[in-house]
């Protein structure tokens, strides 16, 4: 019993981690229309953007900076240079491209790092103990910073004329054109927010264990899954999918070990698009 | 050098099958597989064990792969077909990683990540010396095989209402075609004849292993594909050959980088790799060879009204 209600907790932790670059996807996907698979190269970028600022010396809050800013630009770039170009074409195209240039940037990072797991500094805390159930104050701390970024997006999102604008934009393009919405304003907002929040993504679920080329891979799935779980394009239900996935998760690893931790994401994946292909928020954007 | 032109040829062909295999669901039905390694590796999994684990003859281990690999289509489609591309798009990806995961992880069955090895070559043991040469004819025959099928469909009514599909599944059904159908049946027949490459390249190297299956290789067909011409066998076929010189050029061009590691040379490979198939969607986005659609067929009574 303590066992789940352990992997319960570690679920949300995850789970809250997740949000941040399942949020990035889904609100790419709203606006821009195709799903864009160079958020595993992004996270990993984002994840070494981190690394080094704070190996520079450069305080957390920093280094999150750090990992968005150099994300989102890189991200802005592949969009302008890359993916969107093709989205005439259809979103099957665009998604292809952007595999390839998510493999670019893997292996730029490779051709700089190495193989080599780095780990984040961090100062070493004792864990919390409630009852039977163990907690790292490092694992409170990202998980503070993961909730208020996503409180800030939502803010954003609710209150501000570029969110507004977004959401106007993702709901319907022509009307929102022709209220005097600039789209490929809009479009760009989007690809660099949606990638800084992938990257901060990639960044935040590397500080509890370690990165490497391979980090933004390795969660793909998991972004996907909680993207669709909820709804693609919804940014609610992006929060929503990733709560349930990361439990998911982690309770899996009780039943079939941890291997089939990434399974679970596909078989979520496979699951919700049988029962409810919509998600379940339904795809409207925000 | 003969062996190694030999060897490049037969990796060559097996490319060639996952292109047309590809081609198929792309360029015919506007459908996509980003699982491709995915049914790959099921059909070389299925052949290596039927023919090492339960002795049965190559040639069954070969059908079983082309079963395989359709059945697991079958399964993947089924919950998409009536979605999105852009979902089949995640849930293909999706399938690949699990099917390496069960490979590395189910011991039992798949011997992990030690992989699969003495998986029969035909007539290994008599052919000695000859034998690259011979599988190689072997390869061929299937790929021509493969590939006049993939003429046949391209040009008949099932490749019509395939490419209809593609263009507007909604006029389609309107028109009475069983949407569903067709691209369930195009997806199967695509990943089974996916597996059945991935058999192919088992019995030739005798070896196989879940790293093996990377997604790279999905990425390599796509980039065949995109280059070759889409919805054009002999493009994608065409395309295969050429992305085997481009890999193996690669290659040799990464050799003669100085002054770097082995991992960096693997990476700056992966990396010309990729940045070739971006600009090849973005600059030749038809590819060498562009689709040639046949006039459809003049209906007797035409134009007497």
């Amino acid at each position: 019993m303590s066992l789940a209600l352990q992997a319960l907790v570690n679920g949300l932790i995850s789970g809250t981690l997740l949000a941040v670059p399942a949020i990035g996807f889904t609100a790419m996907f709203a606006v821009l229309r195709f799903p864009n698979f160079s958020v595993s190269g992004i996270a990993t970028l984002g994840a070494f953007a981190g690394y080094a600022a704070y190996a520079a010396g450069l305080e957390l809050i920093g280094s999150l900076v750090a990992a968005f800013a150099v994300a989102g630009l890189v991200g802005l770039a592949l969009d302008r240079t890359a993916h969107l170009p093709l989205v005439k074409q259809g979103a099957l195209p665009a998604a292809i491209a952007s595999i390839a240039s998510g493999l670019v940037l893997e292996n730029v990072i490779r051709l700089g790092f190495g193989n080599d797991l780095r780990g984040f500094d961090r100062p070493i805390a004792r864990d919390l103990h409630v009852g039977d159930i163990r907690v790292s104050p490092q694992q409170l701390e990202t998980m503070g910073l993961a909730l208020a970024i996503m409180l800030a997006v939502f803010a954003a999102l609710a209150f501000t004329r570029i969110g507004k604008a977004m959401r106007a934009s993702a709901d319907n393009p022509e009307l929102a054109a022709l209220k005097g919405i600039r789209p490929q304003r809009v479009a760009m907002i989007a690809s660099f927010v949606g990638m800084g929040l992938v990257g901060i993504g990639g960044m935040l679920l590397g500080l509890d264990s370690s990165i490497d080329p391979l980090t933004g891979a390795r969660i793909l799935l998991s972004i996907f899954a909680a993207a669709v779980l909820g709804g693609l394009g919804s940014v609610p239900g992006a929060v929503l999918g990733a709560f349930l996935i990361g439990i998911a998760e982690e309770l899996s690893v009780l039943v079939v070990g941890s291997p089939y931790r990434t399974a679970v994401g596909f078989l979520a994946i496979l699951v919700v698009l049988t029962a409810r292909p919509r998600g379940l928020l339904g795809e409207r954007a925000f | 050098m003969l062996n190694y032109l030999l060897f490049i040829a037969t990796i060559g062909s097996i490319y060639g099958l996952l292109a047309l295999s590809l081609n198929l669901i792309w360029g015919g039905a506007g459908m996509v597989n980003l699982g491709l390694a995915g049914f790959f590796a099921v059909g070389a999994y299925a052949s290596a064990l039927a023919t090492t684990d339960a002795h049965l003859p190559i040639v069954a281990g070969w059908i079983l792969a082309l079963a395989a690999g359709g059945l697991a289509g079958l399964v993947v489609t089924l919950s998409t077909t009536r979605l999105r591309e852009d979902y089949l798009a995640i849930v293909t990806l999706g399938f690949a990683e699990v099917v390496r995961l069960v490979a590395a992880n189910e011991v039992w069955l798949t011997r992990g990540t030690d992989g699969i090895s003495g998986i029969p070559g035909p007539w290994k043991a008599l052919l000695g010396s000859d034998f690259n040469a011979v599988y190689l004819l072997i390869v061929l025959t299937i790929l021509a095989l493969v590939f006049l099928l993939m003429r046949r469909i391209d040009r008949s009514p099932y490749g019509r209402v395939l490419r209809a599909i593609r263009e507007d599944a909604q006029v389609a059904q309107v028109a009475g075609k069983p949407v569903l159908r067709f691209k369930a049946e195009a997806f199967a027949l695509s990943a089974g004849i996916a597996g059945l490459a991935g058999a192919l390249y088992g019995h030739f190297t005798s070896y196989i292993a879940p790293d093996l299956f990377l997604p790279l290789i999905t990425v390599y067909v796509f980039l065949a594909v995109a280059g070759g011409g889409t919805g054009r066998p002999a493009g994608a076929l065409i395309g295969a050959y050429l992305l085997m010189v481009l890999l193996e050029s690669a290659r040799f061009l990464v050799e003669l980088v100085p002054v770097i590691s082995a991992v960096q040379r693997a990476a700056l490979k992966e990396l010309i790799i990729a940045v070739a198939l971006i600009l090849v969607l973005r600059l030749a986005p038809g590819g060498l060879l562009s689709e040639r659609v046949p006039a459809a067929p003049r209906l007797p009574m035409e134009g007497k009204s």
